[in-house]
């Protein structure tokens, strides 16, 4: 297990290494950087600036540089002394304080729409294998179906319509427009619990139908193994004999997402968050691409990457520790 | 290959009506078979009629769709849908018609609001003359399928964009774009993943290791900031065909890790079969034993993984355009259609630009249930 957990490691750190250094490429990739974005933003005010202007910012963001040497400083700042850079977009200020002032939002939906995905999701997948070809079977299967051919965002901008159509509000945002600079109270908490339980909703969704799939799948597999009928053939009582050990097989998923709630901290269901306007780290990733915010983006793009591959080891870590023979693959490669 | 050890050596004298079921079966290639059992699944037939039917429209876009898609009336814009009715009392018979539009100003806001006048008809037909095109660039012609019968009268179906064109031939047009995305793009991760799913389980030992680490590698890099960043990495002045394959490379190098992984999954099962280390035994090459007898015993699996694979990227392609960093307005896809009901006061005068929205999820479904269909039926020899 000790030689296994330090080979996975090793192989991190090269993975992560790699990552830093493709996502910093591809950053670059576009022509012109952020200086141009200024620049044409400027045009487009009808200002001009002149050369020596351009350049000296140029210099101040170190951009005249070459790639490896930007990617040097980059890198070896935030290895060294755990800074990100700044964002060039947001009067450089630090790239880690933009994002912390995010996480906390974010945090909380993705925890949130994980625990509603678990809570709906296993139910329904046992009872729907255990109950293969009832009508409960088959509405559950047009609902996983359905979640997942609808794309989110056209679900949330359907709700948001709605909302406005029928109660006459609408549902994006955090707030509402009384409560958006008052002071926190009871009020404003639960305003804000009114405003986010349709975004865990529609991000739910998807999550849940696949889940629901894959669990029905798993449990159809185990259900009809020898060793369940062993079981009731020696007499041991239904309920006994499912939650034992097929449903107990049919949860490896739940321990194979559990990694992803890393990353997702971070990530801030970007796509929904845009549509419904929620200050999660999402909106603020898109902006760092559309303005070629190298740092910021590169720092996401990184964070997000290590999150990812933690995440990754937690869920296998998980798995091994939930299913013997997982564990005894490990130990013995 | 397989059909080979199913077919009986010699046809049976008296049928036995016993085995007569079996003994069709095992006279019966494994794709007949694969048909037998996927006819079965009512849900994956009729997603299949549904998918086939979507690809004639991409075939056939110019004539089914009532105008090009550069047909506008800035007069017209936000005009609400109109429904077909039928009269009957019409004195050559039968005859088709939709209400015509009545245009009034807000009188607080200025803004023109349409709505439906029912004293006003405008005439449909079969086969009206419309606006010239060019079927498959070659054939010029200018009738279309079903519209207005007049060609200065304006028909709106599903109602008109904000430039006052008309949403339903504009989604018929974006079928074009935004169905062949989706097979493109598989076609070529499905070629990326079975050369290095291939290699990989096939070989094993270092190349194995080598390509593990790559699909672990990209894995690692969250997709929706590479995703941007790719895309914000297209030059913006690349046309739109140009643009059309950039995201289309985008997708496929994106997706051909997961069907990399499954093809690997399924050498590595098979390496270990009978018929295998017969072949091997006999002597076969590993080329003859890749291509003869592994690559046949597994395309139903890949098939199946294929179907499954076509959804994701239509979708992909959907919300990449639907945020601005896919294809771009002229290019028409069902994306770029959803971008203009990114606003909800938009929505709220014109709730019917969400339509496209529909057909993504029509087809996305129907694709759905055919890989679905095609995943039960992938091995016809499992009870």
């Amino acid at each position: 297990m000790l030689s296994f957990l330090s080979r996975r490691v090793m192989w991190m750190v090269v993975t992560l290494w790699a990552v830093s250094l493709a996502s910093f490429f591809i950053i670059s990739l576009p022509p012109g950087d952020y200086v141009s974005t200024l620049q044409a933003e400027a045009e487009s005010r009808g200002e001009m600036m002149s050369d020596s202007q351009l350049s000296a910012l140029r210099s101040r963001y170190g951009l005249d540089q070459s790639f490896l040497a930007q990617y040097w400083k980059w890198i070896s700042n935030i290895v060294f002394h755990g800074d990100f850079g700044q964002a060039f977009a947001w009067n450089s200020r630090p790239v880690s304080d933009l994002i912390w002032d995010r996480v906390g939002l974010s945090f909380f939906l993705s925890v949130s729409t994980l625990l509603f995905i678990w809570a709906i999701a296993f139910p329904i997948g046992i009872f729907s294998a255990v109950r293969q070809y009832s009508p409960g079977d088959y509405l559950a299967t047009f609902f996983g179906f359905f979640g997942m051919a609808v794309p989110e965002f056209l679900l949330a901008l359907v709700f948001m319509w709605a909302g406005m159509r029928f109660f006459g509000t609408s549902p994006g945002g955090l707030f509402s427009p009384e409560y958006q600079d008052a002071a926190w109270n009871l009020g404003k908490v639960l305003d804000m619990g009114a405003h986010l339980w349709l975004p865990i909703v529609i991000i739910g969704l998807s999550g849940t139908a696949g889940l629901i799939r894959i669990t029905r799948a798993n449990l159809l597999d185990e259900l009809y193994k020898p060793y369940v009928v062993a079981a009731r053939a020696r007499g041991m009582p239904e309920w006994k004999l499912l939650l034992k050990y097929p449903v107990r097989m049919s949860m490896s998923p739940f321990f194979s997402t559990v990694g992803w709630l890393l990353p997702g901290l971070i990530s801030g269901e970007t796509i929904i968050s845009i549509v419904m306007s929620l200050p999660t780290t999402g909106p603020l990733l898109l902006s760092g691409v559309e303005n070629q915010d190298m740092y910021l983006v590169g720092s996401f793009v990184l964070i997000l990457s290590t999150l990812t591959v933690i995440g990754t080891l937690i869920s296998d870590l998980a798995l091994a520790w939930w299913d013997p023979r997982i564990r005894h693959r490990y130990e013995g490669g | 290959m397989l059909t080979r050890n199913h077919k009986p050596a010699a046809p049976p004298a008296e049928a036995d009506p016993e085995l007569e079921f079996d003994a069709a079966a095992a006279r019966s290639s494994p794709w007949r078979l694969v048909w037998r059992k996927f006819r079965k699944h009512k849900l994956a037939v009729a997603g299949a009629v549904v998918v086939l039917l979507a690809y004639v429209v991409v075939v056939f876009a110019e004539f089914l769709a009532p105008t090009s898609t550069s047909t506008s009336d800035s007069t017209l814009t936000y005009a609400p849908p109109q429904m077909v009715k039928v009269d009957l009392s019409w004195s050559d018979g039968l005859q088709m018609y939709v209400n015509g539009y009545r245009t009034e100003r807000d009188p607080e806001t200025f803004e023109q609001i349409h709505t439906l006048d029912p004293d006003l008809r405008v005439p449909l037909r079969f086969l009206p003359r419309g606006d010239s095109y060019e079927m498959w660039g070659i054939i010029p012609w200018d009738r279309h399928l079903f519209g207005a019968a007049h060609a200065k009268d304006k028909v709106f179906l599903l109602g008109s964009d904000r430039q006052g064109r008309d949403l339903l031939s504009l989604i018929i047009q974006g079928s074009r774009v935004s169905l062949s995305i989706g097979l493109i793009g598989v076609a070529v991760s499905f070629l990326l993943g079975l050369l290095f799913g291939g290699v990989s389980g096939y070989y094993g030992g270092a190349p194995d290791t080598l390509i593990q680490r790559v699909i672990e590698f990209l894995m690692a890099i969250p997709t929706l900031p590479l995703w941007l960043s790719l895309s914000a990495a297209v030059p913006a002045d690349w046309g739109p065909m140009m643009r059309y394959f950039a995201i289309t490379t985008i997708l496929s190098v994106l997706g051909w890790t997961g069907l990399a992984r499954v093809v690997r999954g399924r050498f590595l099962s098979l390496r270990e079969e009978d018929f295998v280390t017969a072949a091997r035994l006999d002597g076969c090459g590993r080329i003859r034993i890749i291509f003869r007898h592994m690559v046949p015993s597994m395309s139903s699996h890949v098939i199946a993984s294929l179907t499954m694979a076509v959804p994701a990227m239509i979708l992909g392609e959907t919300a990449m355009s639907f945020l601005g960093l896919g294809l771009q307005s002229p290019a028409v896809s069902w994306g770029v259609l959803l971008q203009e009901a990114q606003n909800v006061r938009t929505l709220e005068t014109a709730p019917w630009l969400l339509i496209p929205g529909v057909a993504v999820f029509v087809t996305v479904l129907a694709m759905n249930f055919v890989g679905d269909g095609l995943r039960d039926s992938a091995d016809p020899y499992k009870q």
